[in-house]
């Protein structure tokens, strides 16, 4: 009977390994920022690559610019729609590029091209409510230096940004201090509940007409000037001339008030955006691609197996790691000591940072060895985020594994040895099983932290729980952030009792009598 | 049956015993006795290799105790620590049969072997499937003993194997532990600081104080030719009130 849970209890995680297991078409792939406009620009481009018939994926809200940069450079993506601003100011800041010919010439030593501008710009601006702006009598942004208690809420990425708030505030010599970085999104439900006065937007937002929003004009020209466009492989032009050709169609014919209304649809009417950006093609360029939406249960589904291929993975390479690193740990008190730090400081490191961190390395080592490459290694996605969770799950393991083994009370040690167990059968037959409460323990805490952290993995396109609720809270749509908000913590809920039940089984019952 | 020759015990620089040499007979009960700290319990860890000695050596049975010969020295010495030691996540019988099974003893040969030690040490077979925090004081205790039997060891080491129990109980198993002392015909070395408990058990008593030998002789010995006024003194102090406790005898 026990021997039957046993076998049921590990049959589990191994069973949801290959339920979750990925078959991958490899491809091109098209990679968008976690905003509407993005998604949209870059699910037409990789319906326009499909089209000319070759297999192309579309990986969708990674996190922002610099994931972005860095994975087109290391050919993790071969293409993403951007703005000559933010590579004028951020990305190409340290090469001080000013005309488009620089920025050209930059790129093609990075072994990258850009197209002709797609034919809007989507500049930033700061907008306020129109009727607070005429009470304040506020236009333009020079008349903000009047009003420092105003209460500005900017996206993180722009608080941090080279032309971001930073430099705006030095520009302009802005007073204002009470402010902070919110989510895009959520900012424009704050503004139009008066919560906050200003926000940065982006030209092209539908929103602007939809809050009905006030504007500021730039009076002493700060703002750069985003003109989109798309950065792609240099190598793309030799190996895919056809899908080059394909996506230089959309250059200028894009301009800002389609835009807009493209963006309106999305964020506005929840059409989904393969959706908004068919409509697009087969009325524009008389390109019909089908395109089939996923139902809520098959996107339920899909969420599920992500999510679950993250953890599970994650946390049988952790245990397999934290439980002998732990056993290590218990022998001597430096050594100890030593392992206990170490693996306590990946905790320390915020997740998002060592999510963009490892991307790097990864990419590096996919290139150089080709062994890694088959199994699937690549520097977005999956792999950095399963390698995250790997990291941030040691700790409660190794933790627990030394202190229980560390706890066994000495005269029990004693027996063992006066018994004349060699040492491999004391650690076996004794130690092991003294300690497994408080192993399993680590374990589950593990297993709870990584269903959270997992979440994150959206940011980097690892897909999973998080990419509804990411979508969610770009959409405004409660729906979706439940998608992911429940199973993630119906989740928690089935692996704590599933400890439960392995607690029982593994767990020597002898123990559990407390005399 | 053991030899020790100088062998001296220093933790981190305090002496725990100083150079001591001692000769325990075979198919002999003696007795380490002494006031709390002096010595006892290391001596008898010395010989059974746990503690590894700061000078001196060991001799079982003609071979010097090293770590190479120690766990198999260790098959011919049962061992049992004060509270009993019990592992426990193992029920009685796993705790009593552990040694063997991991010596691939057959199956018949275990059960008859723990089939005569139940009987030995009036162990109730419905206990034997229960886990040590489901039983009494003094059935841990024979479960201890029948865990150091097992493998029919040349020599019994007790540490103060009576010592956690209470007083009737303590009785009684008393007079059955030495029943089998008796039976089984082995050399034992057994820990106590009470007296009497020395006095029912010995052929020979080792007294010990601050790591040095005071004594070694039969009670008699002690009683009518003291090697030193500590030695009429522990004699006394232990005699009064153990007498007065336990009322005319
Ligand atoms: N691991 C150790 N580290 C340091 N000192 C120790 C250690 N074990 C024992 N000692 C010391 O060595 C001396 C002898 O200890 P031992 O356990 O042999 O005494 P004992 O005679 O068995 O006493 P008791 O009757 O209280 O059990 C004591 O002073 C004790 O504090
Ligand atoms: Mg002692």
């Amino acid at each position: 009977m026990r021997k039957m849970t046993i076998i049921l209890l590990l049959a589990l995680p191994l069973g949801v390994t290959i339920w979750a297991a990925r078959f991958e078409t490899r491809g091109l792939s098209v990679g968008s920022k976690k905003f509407t406009e993005s998604v949209i620009l870059s699910e037409l481009l990789a319906q326009l690559v499909q089209n000319t018939g070759q297999p192309c994926t579309h990986r969708a809200e990674l996190g922002g610019t610099q994931i972005l940069w860095r994975a087109l450079r290391l050919g993790e993506i071969d293409i993403y729609p951007e703005y000559t601003g933010t590579l004028r100011e951020e990305v190409l800041r340290e090469s001080d590029v000013e005309s488009i010919d620089d920025i050209r010439a930059k790129l093609s030593e990075f072994g990258l091209r850009m197209s002709e501008p797609l034919g809007f710009e989507n500049n930033y601006a700061f907008g306020m409510n129109k009727k607070r702006a005429a009470e304040l009598g506020i236009r333009k942004i020079s008349d903000l230096r009047r009003y420092p208690e105003l209460i500005f809420r900017f996206n993180n990425e722009f608080m941090e940004r080279g032309d971001g708030w930073p430099a705006v505030r030095k520009h302009y010599q802005l007073p204002q201090r009470n402010v902070r970085g919110i989510d895009h999104d959520v900012a424009y439900r704050l503004l139009a509940a008066g919560e906050i006065d200003l926000m940065e937007l982006y030209t092209t937002d539908a929103e602007i007409a939809y809050y009905d929003l006030a504007v500021l004009e730039d009076d002493l020209g700060h703002f750069p000037r985003y003109a989109a466009a798309i950065l792609y492989r240099a190598a793309l032009e030799r190996t895919h001339p056809g899908v080059v050709r394909a996506i230089r169609q959309l250059e200028r014919r894009i301009d800002a008030t389609s835009m807009i209304a493209l963006n309106g649809r999305a964020k506005l009417e929840r059409v989904p955006e393969p959706q908004v950006a068919a409509d697009y093609l087969s009325e524009n360029f008389d390109i019909h691609v089908t395109i089939d939406i996923e139902t809520k249960t098959e996107k339920l589904v899909r969420f599920t197996r992500e999510h679950l291929r993250l953890v599970v993975k994650s946390l049988i390479a952790a245990v397999l790691v934290a439980v002998p690193l732990g056993v290590l740990a218990a022998k001597t008190r430096t050594l100890g000591q030593t392992i206990l730090s170490a693996v306590g400081i990946v905790q320390t490191i915020p997740s998002l940072a060592l999510l963009v961190l490892l991307v790097q390395p990864l990419s590096w080592s996919a290139e150089q060895f080709s062994a890694l490459r088959a199994i699937g290694v690549s520097g977005l996605g999956e792999w950095p985020a399963m390698i995250a969770l790997f990291l941030y799950s040691l700790l409660p393991i190794v933790r627990n594994t030394a202190s229980g083994l560390q706890n066994i009370p000495p005269q029990l040690r004693e027996s063992a040895r006066a018994l004349g167990l060699p040492r491999f059968a004391r650690w076996r037959l004794i130690e092991l099983p003294l300690a497994s409460p408080t192993i399993l323990a680590g374990i589950k805490t593990a297993t709870v932290i990584n269903i959270g952290f997992a979440t994150l993995g959206a940011l980097i396109g690892a897909g999973g729980y998080g990419e509804p609720i990411l979508t969610g809270i770009r959409l405004d749509d409660y729906g979706l952030i439940l998608l992911g908000a429940i199973p993630a913590a119906a989740l928690a809920l089935i692996a704590q009792v599933y400890f439960e039940i392995a607690e029982r089984v593994v767990v020597p019952r002898g123990l559990c009598i407390r005399s | 049956m053991f030899r020790l020759h100088d062998v001296s015990k220093f933790y981190d620089g305090k002496v725990a015993l100083r150079p001591t040499s001692l000769d325990i007979a075979a198919a002999q009960t003696t007795v380490l006795i002494g006031p709390s700290g002096c010595g006892k319990s290391t001596l008898l860890r010395l010989m059974v290799g746990l503690l590894t000695p700061s000078g001196g050596e060991i001799v079982f049975e003609g071979q010097q105790l090293n770590a190479t010969n120690i766990l198999q020295l260790r098959h011919r010495m049962g061992y049992v620590i004060q509270d009993g030691g019990l592992f426990p996540h193992l029920t009685a019988r796993a705790n009593a049969t552990l040694m063997a099974r991991h010596l691939r003893w057959p199956k018949k040969k275990i059960g008859d072997r723990l089939a005569e030690l139940t009987n030995l040490t009036h162990f109730p077979a419905d206990g034997l499937d229960r886990y040590p925090g489901q039983l009494s004081g003094g059935q841990r205790q024979r479960v201890s003993l029948m865990r150091a039997l097992f493998l029919d060891p040349d020599v019994l080491l007790l540490d103060e194997p009576l010592g956690a129990l209470d007083p009737l109980i303590r009785a009684e198993l008393q007079t059955e532990l030495r029943e089998i002392f008796r039976n089984v015909q082995k050399t034992v070395v057994m820990v106590t600081h009470d007296l009497a408990e020395a006095v029912y058990f010995a052929d020979t008593i080792v007294l010990l104080r601050d790591g040095v030998i005071v004594q070694v002789g039969t009670f008699r010995e002690l009683a009518e030719s003291p090697a030193d006024p500590f030695v009429t003194q522990f004699i006394q102090a232990q005699r009064g009130p153990q007498q007065n406790a336990m009322g005319p005898t």
